[in-house]
């Protein structure tokens, strides 16, 4: 009851003081939202951070990717050179598609290309 | 002096003989025995108190599991979450044999091809088992893109069939050539100190560049040891996605 009384008692006599120090308050109120609002458009709370683990994970990926892809086509066009006797051309020709097939790799691995999933096929 | 010294297999006592070839206990499975030990005395040990407010060890055991988590449910879904014991034991694994490898005179599990293969090797199978065993034929959609003009699909679908098969070799050989090369340049870096410390004054003095540079890379070293881990796994997380039926 004393707290109201009190409160009353200010709003009907408000100082010079004290209108200057709420229109501060203010002011400072104002500032601090459009520094909030800048922080929160500015970075979206699922963009990579420059120590992410995941961010760094995705560099150590594309690494490997274009190498393994060349290397299951020339294995494949060594094989089918080796079995059937058409040396060169199953090398030829798995290694560039080999090669095609890394390039795919790298681009799924850097989200370049969307990732092949099944729902998309129905 | 020479870096690839550490790699060697040593066996200690012969197990058992199989046609002819002796299975011994080597110190690569020494070391998976002891990283076997340490994950499972930590996940045992730190929560069998069951604290509603974890210590220290429990609070360990707890990061981790969260960790393996939001990492497979964020990659393949809450459905995913039924190949947790697979993608968390995985990754527990890899990473204790992995900082194991950087106590000095100890052995590095993961810098031989042929662990990294077979773990490679269960991922992809397991991706294959479940996707048939899941979706049945409907799994091989996988390798057929929508919407692609028809007189083009049979190479893409070939291209498609090329990419899936060269997943173990990029899974796998990705986590050996890091630990190896990494395990490698350490000792070379190493040894060089030793090598300018026998050149007498001047040799002390440019033995420090080594030096530092040892020391840097140590550090690069545990930050890689636990990022392969975390690779290892997250591409786990996302191959066993292709095996899922998402949405329906």
């Amino acid at each position: 009851m004393a707290d109201d009384a009190r409160d009353n008692d200010d709003r009907k006599h408000p100082t010079a003081e004290e209108v200057a120090l709420s229109a501060r308050f203010k002011r400072l109120g104002e500032r601090l939202g459009t520094l909030d609002r800048g922080r929160a458009s500015g970075s979206q709370p699922g963009a990579p951070q420059a120590s992410d683990p995941s961010a760094i994970a995705r560099g150590f990926r594309l690494s490997v990717e274009l190498v393994a892809g060349v290397l299951v086509g020339a294995g494949i066009g060594w094989l089918l050179d080796w079995w059937l006797g058409i040396s060169p051309w199953g090398m030829i020709v798995f290694l560039l598609l080999g090669f095609a097939a890394g390039v795919l790799n790298v681009m799924r691995a850097a989200g370049v290309v969307r990732p092949n999933r099944l729902d998309r096929t129905d | 002096m020479d870096p690839i010294h550490q790699f060697e297999i040593k066996n200690f006592f012969v197990l058992a003989r199989i046609g002819g070839h002796d299975i011994a206990f080597t110190n690569s499975a020494l070391y998976m025995v002891l990283a076997l030990g340490i994950v499972s005395l930590l996940m045992i040990g730190a929560t069998s108190s069951r604290a509603l407010v974890p210590g220290r060890m429990q609070s360990i055991a707890e990061l981790s599991y969260e960790f393996v988590a939001n990492t497979l449910r964020s990659s393949a879904g809450s459905e995913g979450m039924k190949f947790f014991p697979l993608v968390f034991t995985l990754f527990m694994f890899i990473l204790a044999v992995n900082l194991l490898g950087m106590v000095p005179y100890t052995f590095t599990v993961t810098s031989h091809l042929i662990i990294t293969v077979s773990l490679a090797l269960l991922v992809f199978l397991t991706v294959i088992v479940y996707g048939l065993w899941r979706n049945g034929l409907h799994f091989f959609k996988l390798f057929v893109p929508s919407g692609i003009p028809i007189y083009i699909l049979p190479l893409v679908t070939f291209i498609e069939v090329l990419s899936f098969i060269s997943r173990p070799i990029s899974h796998s050989v990705r986590l050996f050539a890091n630990i190896l090369a990494g395990h490698i340049t350490l000792k070379v870096f190493a040894a060089f100190i030793t090598m300018l410390g026998a050149a007498g004054f001047l040799g002390w003095i440019g033995a420090v560049l080594p030096l530092a540079l040892t020391v840097a890379l140590t550090a690069l070293e545990f930050l890689v040891a636990f990022l392969q881990a975390y690779v290892f796994a997250i591409l786990t997380c996302i191959y066993l996605n292709d095996a899922i039926h998402p949405g329906h």
